[in-house]
């Protein structure tokens, strides 16, 4: 028992916080796989008899402007939140990994073009780049993912580079290759496993982030096509009878603002756990 | 008897930006198998820079500029880096300063004693087995509990003990120690040294030890070396060099060890002036700008002069002074 208080799950468990977060996403998980068990109506289903509907005991969360349920709809809109949050995320931490390690273990002026390089992309506003490149490619989440990955990997590049320099240096790192440790054993044995604690902090937070970006963008109509149930399309669908019908946009949101507080405590009682420094002692 | 490592000429620059720092100049040293020397020398004497080149593991501003390293006869100076890799953790090991940031703190201590194994070919269970063995060997409690431990859930003094356990582990020819026992409390200091010097007779193996502590060099050693400013001084049976020292620093270093006092002071004794400029060493003798008794024949580098078989100072007036 005393082995899992002190475990990191025994030890988040113990943070009100991460277990509000760990609530809320396990909500977010569930409904996500059992959307179509949820869902009291077909989410594509129009029901023009029955547009504008406030909450009720049939329509949970009301109806929109086609009749559509929004309960459904939503219930369906966290699939697309979630492929498109762990797909972006998966890509761009993985090439953030790999080019930060290299900029961290490879030479200077490797080192320092890889920095330039970061720079520049962390530079352009992500909304910029979505609306150019929305032009450019086909309307689609595809076209999400391209535009979170290249705004964002530069972050995780960033992070870890940083780590892996004072790793490199650290005495254990020392001490290994006195012992005669291959290049690739200090890499992946000892460097790595010491760059995932913040890394893994990094990706939590930037989740939420992901499903804004997807939501605005499908907000601004160059995220997913017409009719997909993405959170963005849903709040865009209440924007237009924001005046006369508040409760779409206000359910649209609601979802949004549950994971992203989600998500995010998470990351936040993750880097309290994994960083010594920030960690009260109990 | 033969050597285990042989180090003459060695020469070692820094580049920087004010021109190429000259750390270790000629230093020539030899440990003898089976014997335990020390290396004294305040801090910048170029102890660190030794180390590093013993490895050949450097900076990547540093450079051999002369010299060779002979472990066992084998010349280490430039050999291959796959010839390098095989013989660190096997014939050379070396324990670190401070047991805090020498083991990785993410990996269990049983994970990184079976990576030191990583060459043997035998089963994992014999691997943990031996470690765990090691573990109860340099006096760890209960050591197979402590293979799931992580770093920081041991005492620095228990680290410092899985860091010699891991050091002697593959039975090194040489030991290299730095300064072991520098993070560690004076009781701990006791014991650790207690345990190298058990462990030194059951392996066999030379041991190499830097400390800047005069009092344990001359309980632990066999011989010493003087280092200071980048260059081998003095060298010696540890009974003569402090007994009847050769040169002036060596002597001085002696006079200002606290454990020698014999008298209260108000303020301790220092050796007056600061370390040379080492990337525009003065010509002759590295120490005459802080010597008392330095004449116009210390602007000639004095070489090393003979006081006794097997020890030797570099300064002109080692063998006068004596008479």
């Amino acid at each position: 028992m005393s082995q899992f208080r002190h475990s990191l799950a025994g030890r988040l468990l113990a943070d009100p916080f991460a277990v509000l977060a760990l609530l809320i996403i396990a909500g977010l998980v569930l409904i996500a796989a059992f959307a179509d068990v949820v869902s009291p109506h077909d989410h594509a289903a129009m029901n023009l008899a029955d547009r504008f509907a406030p909450p009720s005991a049939t329509y949970w969360l009301g109806t929109d402007n086609l009749g559509r349920d929004t309960f459904s709809r939503l219930a369906q809109g966290s699939r697309i939140a979630l492929y498109v949050a762990l797909t972006a995320v998966s890509i761009s931490g993985l090439i953030g990994l790999v080019l930060g390690m290299i900029a961290g273990f490879g030479p200077r002026w490797l080192d320092n073009a890889l920095l330039f390089f970061f720079d520049t992309l962390r530079a352009y506003p992500t909304i910029i780049l979505a609306l150019a490149l929305a032009a450019l490619m086909p309307r689609g989440l595809g076209t999400v993912i391209v535009v979170v990955v290249i705004t964002s990997f530069s972050e995780y590049g960033r992070v870890v580079r940083t780590q892996t320099l004072s790793l490199k240096n650290a005495e254990f790192i020392l001490a290994e290759r006195a012992m005669g440790a291959s290049f690739l054993r200090i890499v992946f044995h000892h460097v790595l496993p010491n760059v995932l604690g913040p890394f893994f902090i990094l990706a939590a937070m930037n989740l939420p982030v992901v499903i804004t970006i997807e939501a605005g963008m499908s907000f601004l109509g160059i995220g997913v096509p017409p009719g997909t149930p993405s959170w963005g399309a849903t709040l865009k669908d209440g924007f237009d009878y924001i005046r006369s019908t508040p409760w779409i946009i206000l359910a649209g949101g609601l979802p949004l603002i549950l994971v992203t507080l989600g998500f995010t405590f998470l990351g936040e009682a993750l880097r309290d756990q994994l960083d010594p420094k920030l960690r009260k002692s109990r | 008897m033969t050597d285990t490592l042989n180090v003459a000429g060695l020469t070692v620059h820094y580049q920087t930006r004010e021109g190429a720092l000259q750390a270790l100049r000629e230093v020539a040293l030899n440990v003898p198998a089976g014997q335990i020397v020390g290396i004294v020398g305040e801090s910048g004497c170029g102890k660190s820079t030794l180390i590093n080149a013993l490895l050949q593991l450097m900076p990547e501003n540093a450079r051999i500029a002369a010299g060779s390293i002979r472990l066992q006869a084998e010349e280490l100076v430039r050999a291959p880096p796959r010839r390098l890799r095989d013989l660190r953790g096997r014939d050379i090991a070396v324990v670190f300063q401070d047991p805090m940031t020498s083991l990785n703190p993410v990996l269990t201590i049983g994970r990184q004693m079976l990576d030191v194994q990583y060459r043997d070919r035998r089963p994992r269970a014999a691997k943990l087995a031996l470690a765990a063995a090691m573990l109860g060997r340099v006096g760890l409690p209960d050591p197979v509990a402590k293979l799931g431990a992580y770093p920081h859930e041991l005492s620095g003094g228990q680290r410092q003990r899985v860091a010699i356990a891991m050091a002697v582990m593959m039975r090194p020819k040489l030991l290299i120690a730095d300064e072991p026992t520098t993070a560690l409390d004076a009781t701990l200091e006791v014991q650790i040294i207690e345990l190298l010097r058990e462990l030194q007779q059951e392996i066999g193996c030379a041991i190499l030890f830097i400390s800047h502590h005069l009092g344990v060099i001359a309980e632990l050693c066999d011989r010493v070396v003087v280092m200071y400013a980048g260059e081998a001084v003095e060298e010696g049976p540890v009974h003569d060099v402090f007994l009847s020292p050769g040169h002036p620093y060596t002597a001085r270093l002696i006079e200002c060890d606290p454990g020698r006092m014999k008298t209260r002071v108000a303020q301790l004794p220092a050796i007056p002036g600061n370390l040379p400029d080492l990337t525009d060493p003065p010509p002759g003798c590295i120490f005459r700008a802080r010597c008392d008794s330095a004449t116009e024949r210390c602007a000639s580098h004095p070489g090393h002069v003979a006081l006794a078989p097997g020890h030797w100072a570099a300064c002109h007036f080692a063998a006068k002074d004596r008479a």
